[in-house]
Formats: C-alpha cells, structure tokens, sequence
C-alpha cells in the first residue's frame, strides 16, 4: 500500500465485486470532503450497476455489479466524477443536540476515564459536552455515527476487552473518536454516558438520527431527566 | 393465500430473502439469505421470483403447520423433513395438504436449509427486502427469529404450478466447498510472506460464535502485520479480516458496513453460498486466485443458475 502522504485518489480492488478509492493515509478535514462531495455526487447521479457505497474516514468503497460492469471500467466512470468534484456543492452542516444522562448506571466507564487523566467526573463530563463533533461517516451498525473532535484531554483508549453487549444509547469514547450506540452490540468504545434519543428508527422518515457531515453536541441532562424524554419519546 | 404456524421455531429461524443493497450510508448492511442460491433456487421450484421471501433455518429446524396447505421447497442442507411423518425430498416442489404438518430436525450436512412457499413469505418490506438484520432488529417477521406461536402469511400466487425438481447434474454444481477460493484483500500486501504462507496452507475450523454477521476462525495464527496505520474503511462480503490475535474472520451477510481491522483476503463472490452452509468445527482453507478467475467463477455461476434444463418439470 502507498504510504506516502500523496495527493489524490488512490483506486484499489477490495473484492471482485468493489473497489476502495482512498483520499490519502491520514484522517483529514479535506479527505473527509472529498468523500462527502464524491457520496453526493454518486447519489445524485447514481452509476448503473453500482449497488451501494460504503463511505469511511477518508475512502468510499464502491460495491458493483461484476457480471454487468468491470473493476477497470467503475473507474474510469469515477475518474470522470473526480474531475467534477469542484463543482459539489455541500449543504450548510446541520447542528444535532444530544442529551446525555452521563456516569452511574448509564456511563459505568466514567470512573476509569477520570482515574486515567486524573480529573473529575464533572470535568470530564465538562470536556465531554462543550466540544462539537464531525460526523465523519456512518457504519459499524445502521445509524452508528463516527465522530471526531474529542478534546486532547479525553482521548482514551478503548477497552482491552470489548463487552459482548452495550446498551442502545450508549456514548461512548475510543481514541479521539466519540460515538453513540444505535443498538445494544458487542462493543469496545469506554461507555460514559447514555442517551434517550432514538438513533435509528426505522418508522422515521430519516431513519437515522445524524448523516455524514453533521455537526454534535452533548448535553448534559440528570437521571429524571433521562427518564421522562424516555417516556415521552418512547 | 394462506398462513404457516409456527409450532417449533427450531434453533435460529429468519424470513430472508436477497437483502437490501444501496444502505452503506446509514450503516445498514444488506443482509439477505446465507446462501443464495439455495433460496433462489428454492424460488424458482415453486414458481416464485427468485427474490421471494423465504425461511432460513439454521442447524435444527422448525415444525410448520400449513393450515390451508401450500406448495413448497427446501434447498440447501438435509435437515431430515417430513410431512405428517413421510419422508420429504430437498430440491424438489411438493403440495402440502391442508392441515399437514412439515416437521425439520437436526441437520444432516450443512448449516442452512431453506423453505421456500409458492407465494413467498409475506412480511412488511424494510428498505425495500423482507430480509431480517438481527442486531438491529430490522426487516423480516418482527425483526427476529421465529418463536412458537408465530403466525406467517404466505403471499399471493397465480394458478397452479407443475412438480419441479432440480437435475442431477445441477445438483453437483450447489454442492458447497470446503476450499474456498479468495482474491487478495486491501491490506494484502501488509502481510509478509510468512503470513501468507501461514494462512493459505492452514486448515482452518469454524469456531462456534460463528454467525450470520462474521465466521470466526480458529487455525494457524497469521503474524501480526507491521504494514502500516489501519484506518476503518468500508468492507467488502467475503473480507477476511485478521485482529490481533491472527484468528480470521470472514465477514458475511449480516456484516458491519465498516471496519478497522487489515484483510488479507476476499472470498470470491461465486463461493458466497458455501460460506452460508458452514457448520461450527468444519474444517475449511483458502485457494487464491486471480481477479480474472475471479470474474470467470462468478459468470459461470450465474449462467448455470440461469440454464433452462436446470429445473426438470
């Protein structure tokens, strides 16, 4: 693999039914761009016998038809979409608020992050909800959002051993990352809090609750709290 | 159009049919049958689309009452069916009177074997497939699997069809593989030459947390790689990913839609349906091949799939 910071896009078989196209080795506001405004540009004006588009940090794995079209001949087509992504306009970022009821029972995690960096469980929940979040991408399971922006003080590593189950909700760090749980599944990101907002539901309109580009905020709400917007949206 | 009683559920009991291809944005993973072919060609014995919602049964099967009786298939692995006692023939159309009770027990190949009801199972679409994503509790009858009790509706079919059964020679092309044939994956040349050896002349048995969302495997531990700084990236059906530890895992139908561990390998598409007859301690091991071969395996299958003399009325 090309490990050199080069510029442009780097094409690349990933089976013989998809090709990876990678916008550099480094985890980037411009890639991340690029990968929206090449998302966008595949849903406005989709490639026949494309079968869907699998986005991530700073590449989009393109899954095709292998009996009706070629490795060689997607991208040739992408090629083409390359060239025209100056002219992708992107919407103005949407700004998401999420409540989070953060420790006890629902952030069983918050301890050891605070023992790790030595403050309290007030600062971290602090540093926690005064930063705003990228959407980089959507992926692991439906609607569970990558989000970058976690604040140098906070950057944790996730858990030595995954749980076999966290609960839908769930807020979690790993790395500089942050995310939310969508559904209860294994996972290793540190839980440090939980939220009542659905964040894929199937009986919306949007199923998903945050899409690839949006900006986040955490807000801080008690247990009451928590439990009377679980009614209330239940 | 009639119902199916649910009497016995069996061990993991789905409504699956092709998935739903075009989600990768939300995060949401096509899903679909663990061996497609088994239920296309399940669909097209009882005069069905190919496409047609039908039930994945998974190592026991279940004990179904038809009610108002229906014309139906199994396909995929032997899982001993009888109808009121008799035995009952796979890959083959049958009627099932009214009231008749089509009885499924411990399999006798492999992991999946399917039923497939002229009409198909009828449940509300979830982005357009009928099939089931377990771990988001989406699509299929209820978003899970099948529990005593459950009542499905068969769909609407027009006029009655001919016996049908599969051909003999037919029957060889759907035997499913032990060898699995792989193109290489993105991080492939992050593995060294030991670790190439090491995985492609190991043996490799299905441990038992396999699932419809990742077959994990248990063999030749494949050094770990030094290759470079892993980003998640979208994964492809079939990847093989290697975690620390160097036990690999294939990703399949239920698969996370990223991921951040390096793959070594791919399997190839045309190989797909024998990673859904995979039993837990089967033993399997992974043939490379080039992408032209690739392409050439994947044509090949579709054109048997679509040949007339196929399906012997």
């Amino acid at each position: 693999m090309d490990t050199s910071a080069s510029e442009g896009a780097r094409f690349q078989p990933a089976s013989d039914q998809s090709l990876l196209i990678t916008f550099g080795t480094e985890i980037s506001l411009t890639a991340h761009q690029q990968v929206m405004k090449l998302l966008r540009l595949l849903q406005s004006e989709p490639v026949a016998s494309v079968r869907n588009l699998h986005p991530a940090y700073c590449s989009l794995l393109v899954k095709f038809d292998g009996l009706r079209i070629s490795h060689d001949e997607v991208e040739a087509i992408l090629r083409e979409y390359l060239a025209r992504l100056e002219e992708v306009k992107l919407p103005e970022p949407r700004l998401v608020e999420i409540p989070v009821c953060y420790g006890g029972e629902y952030g069983p995690d918050l301890p050891d992050v605070c023992a790790l960096h030595g403050i309290s469980s007030a600062q971290a929940i602090e540093l926690h909800s005064s930063a705003t979040y990228l959407v980089y991408f959507l992926g692991f399971v439906p609607g569970f959002a990558y989000m970058g922006g976690l604040l140098e003080a906070l950057v944790t590593p996730r858990l030595a051993t995954p749980r076999r189950k966290v609960p839908a909700g769930s807020v979690g760090i790993a790395g500089n990352q942050t995310g939310v749980y969508p559904f209860a599944t294994p996972g290793g990101w540190r839980v440090i809090g939980r939220t009542p907002v659905a964040m894929f539901r199937a009986d919306r309109e949007e199923l998903s609750l945050l899409s690839i580009g949006d900006r986040v905020r955490f807000t801080p709400i008690s247990a009451e709290r928590f439990a009377a917007l679980e009614k209330e949206w239940a | 159009m009639g119902v199916i009683q649910v009497q016995e559920p069996g061990l993991f009991t789905t409504v699956q049919d092709l998935g739903r291809e075009g989600f990768g944005p939300q995060g949401v993973s096509a899903s679909g049958a663990a061996d497609a072919v088994s239920l296309r060609l399940g669909n097209r014995l009882v005069g069905n689309a190919e496409g047609a919602a039908g039930l994945e049964m998974t190592l026991l099967g279940g004990t179904f009452v038809f009610s108002d009786g229906a014309i139906v298939a199994l396909t995929g692995a032997d899982f001993g069916a009888t109808v009121d006692g008799a035995q009952a023939a796979l890959w083959t159309s049958m009627v099932v009177k009214p009231g008749q009770t089509l009885r499924l027990g411990p399999t006798r190949s492999g992991a999946r074997c399917y039923l497939c009801v002229r009409g198909g199972i009828e449940v509300k679409p979830f982005l357009g497939s009928a099939s089931t994503h377990i771990l988001s509790g989406l699509g299929g009858h209820e978003g899970r699997s099948l529990r005593k009790g459950d009542m499905l509706k068969i769909g609407p079919a027009n006029g009655a069809v001919p016996k049908r059964r599969l051909s003999a020679n037919a029957l060889k092309h759907v035997l499913p593989r032990k060898v699995l044939r792989v193109t290489p994956g993105s991080q492939s040349d992050w593995f060294p030459e030991a670790a190439q050896r090491m995985f492609y002349e190991s043996r490799y048995r299905v441990a038992e947390e396999s699932n419809r969302m990742g077959i994990r495997l248990e063999g030749g531990a494949v050094p770990e790689v030094a290759g470079g700084k892993m980003i998640s990236e979208g994964v492809s059906l079939g990847a093989i990913q290697v975690p620390d530890g160097g036990q690999p895992i294939i990703l399949f139908v239920e698969q996370q839609t990223t991921g951040g561990y390096p793959k070594i390998a791919n399997v190839v598409s045309a190989d797909f349906h024998c990673l859904g007859q995979l039993r837990p301690r089967d033993e399997i091991r992974f043939e490379r091949v080039d992408w032209a071969a690739a392409r050439s395996l994947l044509r090949e299958q579709e054109k048997f799939l679509a040949s007339e003399d196929l399906i012997l009325g």
